[in-house]
């Protein structure tokens, strides 16, 4: 494995990807969690899908754009979904989770349509699908690490904020946050992220890498500092844990990173449920 | 004479095509404890939706600490803490000292993060509402009274001269109701905060408060609250139908 990761450079990326992934996820999974958003994560991922449908399909067709990054197209669909969900959650404004099943139907059709076009399921789209350890080329490391450095600085700008948005809505306003632009900025930085996970779990396990971390770490933490370190801790070891072991038993890494991060909840759940019943028993 | 923080000059307000608020025209002076009184549905969170600048009143004026409220910028003045069934999310995983650091947010501004010395200053606000134990504590653990005093305490964090409460008595068990009044009233005499407070029911009225409203789409009674006792329970009555009644 080391001596892989020495001579390989793809694994390299993968796995400098994986651990850059495995902080930013959870890190925004937080605030996306208790903001009750999970599902909008979703249905990204599946508009990103498109994206990354549709530029295999254009690099098939046109010459010139063969060797474009189906990552660039998929950023451009996530975050264009991001503003259109924005706009449909304020339209529909007594119904607004009636806009996530709108932009992921619109998300998954395109898709389809895409992969037909080009004619059918190739080796490459299983990556996009669930992630690999072997096809991570160092542009798109690079991107990763940029979009990483987004959510750094807006989150080094707007974390006061953003607590205060997440947890009391009413107050954010009463005080004149400007809420609206800040769930704006927050809710594009959020596309940007989906679209840079997918190509370490895959776009169809991308939402969970976000939810799961930060739904482990809730069982055990008090405070919102707490929470958001416990979920870094889960979600880096389920990446590193699953990277590995997709590694070794040639398995996709989307797999065995969900699977991971679902092993470390239950763990977690039993584990306190056993110290709750100890002190039970102690008194 | 002491001077004028909040004065409205004839206001109304209307959603749609229903008049919520009608000629509405009084003062808050510094110092006041100022209980507004009214059923559900008499326009009480519309009027402090007006106060607090979230919505805009239909015509007439209203002004803030001496300034016409589409000028005013310095809402770190004006503290406030809302109903506490609807407030927030019990599950969040926040602990009480975050929350009422929370409370730093717009006076400090965006792109400014929070100072090292801001847990002193959580352990004073929290002091002033009697929850200095508890700054470690899980916020939803917290039984409805002290969450609503955790949340006064995030308000007083940012030193306003004014308090405004939106029903905060609403799911507090009855015998903590009165040492909550006690609380708000030695911040009223001791730390001299102006409190506008907002109830549906003239039983949570004690003897704590300066000054009374009477609302009921319109402004019935304004005034000092020996002068509120004088009226008859006939006349809340015909402001307010069955639905409100005093006792002495």
């Amino acid at each position: 494995m080391i001596e892989a990761l020495l001579n390989y450079p793809l694994i390299q990326n993968a796995f400098l990807s994986g651990l850059i992934i495995g902080i930013i996820a959870p890190l925004l999974g937080v605030f996306i969690v208790v903001r009750r958003m999970s599902l909008i994560a979703d249905a990204l991922s599946h508009v990103t899908l498109a994206g990354i449908a549709g530029s295999l399909y254009l690099s098939q067709s046109v010459a010139s754009l063969a060797l474009l990054n189906p990552i660039y197209l998929g950023i451009v669909a996530s975050v264009g979904g991001s503003i259109l969900i924005e706009r449909l959650r304020s339209l529909y404004k007594h119904y607004e989770e009636l806009a996530i099943p709108i932009i992921m139907s619109a998300g998954i059709g395109l898709s389809a349509i895409f992969i037909s076009l080009a004619s059918g399921f190739s080796t490459d789209l299983m990556s996009y699908l669930f992630g690999s350890v072997s096809v991570v080329s160092r542009q798109d490391l690079i991107v990763i690490s940029i979009i990483a450095l987004v959510v750094f600085v807006f989150l080094f700008l707007f974390f006061k904020e953003m607590f205060v948005l997440s947890f009391d809505e009413e107050f954010a306003k009463a005080t004149g946050l400007p809420s609206k632009w800040i769930h704006l900025l927050f809710i594009i930085v959020v596309a940007l992220v989906i679209a840079a996970s997918m190509r370490i779990v895959g776009i169809l396990l991308v939402s969970s890498l976000i939810t799961l971390p930060v739904a482990t770490a809730m069982r055990i933490s008090k405070g919102f500092k707490e929470t958001i370190l416990y979920s870094i801790i889960f979600g880096e070891s389920a990446v590193i844990i699953g990277l590995i072991s997709a590694f070794y038993l040639n398995l996709v890494p989307g797999g065995t990173i969900v699977i991971t991060s679902i092993i470390i909840l239950f763990f977690v759940i039993l584990v306190k449920k056993l110290v709750l019943s100890l002190r039970v028993g102690r008194r | 004479m002491t001077k004028p923080l909040i004065e409205l000059q004839n206001v109304s307000f209307q959603y749609e095509h229903t008049k919520v608020l009608h000629n509405i025209s009084f003062s808050v002076s510094e110092g006041d404890f100022l209980a507004i009184l009214g059923p559900n549905g008499s326009g009480k969170s519309t009027l402090l939706k007006l106060l607090l600048g979230i919505v805009k009143p239909l015509s007439g004026e209203i002004k803030l600490f001496g300034e016409s409220i589409n000028s005013f910028h310095n809402r770190e003045w004006v503290g406030y803490v809302s109903q506490k069934s609807n407030a927030f999310n019990s599950a969040f995983p926040a602990t009480v000292e975050e929350v009422v650091k929370s409370g730093l947010t717009k006076k400090l501004g965006l792109f400014r993060r929070i100072p090292k010395n801001a847990n002193r200053l959580v352990r004073n606000a929290l002091e002033s509402v009697g929850m200095e134990n508890y700054m470690s504590r899980n916020i939803g653990q917290l039984s409805g009274g002290q969450q609503q005093r955790v949340f006064i305490a995030r308000a007083l964090i940012a030193e306003p001269k004014l308090l405004i409460l939106d029903e905060p008595t609403v799911g507090i068990d009855h015998e903590n109701v009165q040492s909550f009044y006690d609380m708000l009233a030695t911040l009223n005499k001791e730390q001299q905060k102006t409190i506008i407070l907002v109830t549906h029911d003239v039983d949570t009225v004690s003897n704590r408060i300066s000054h009374v409203a009477c609302l009921n789409h319109t402004i019935h009674f304004h005034g000092f609250k020996k002068d509120f006792d004088t009226i008859s329970n006939n006349k809340l009555n015909d402001w307010y139908g069955h639905s409100v009644r005093k006792i002495h």
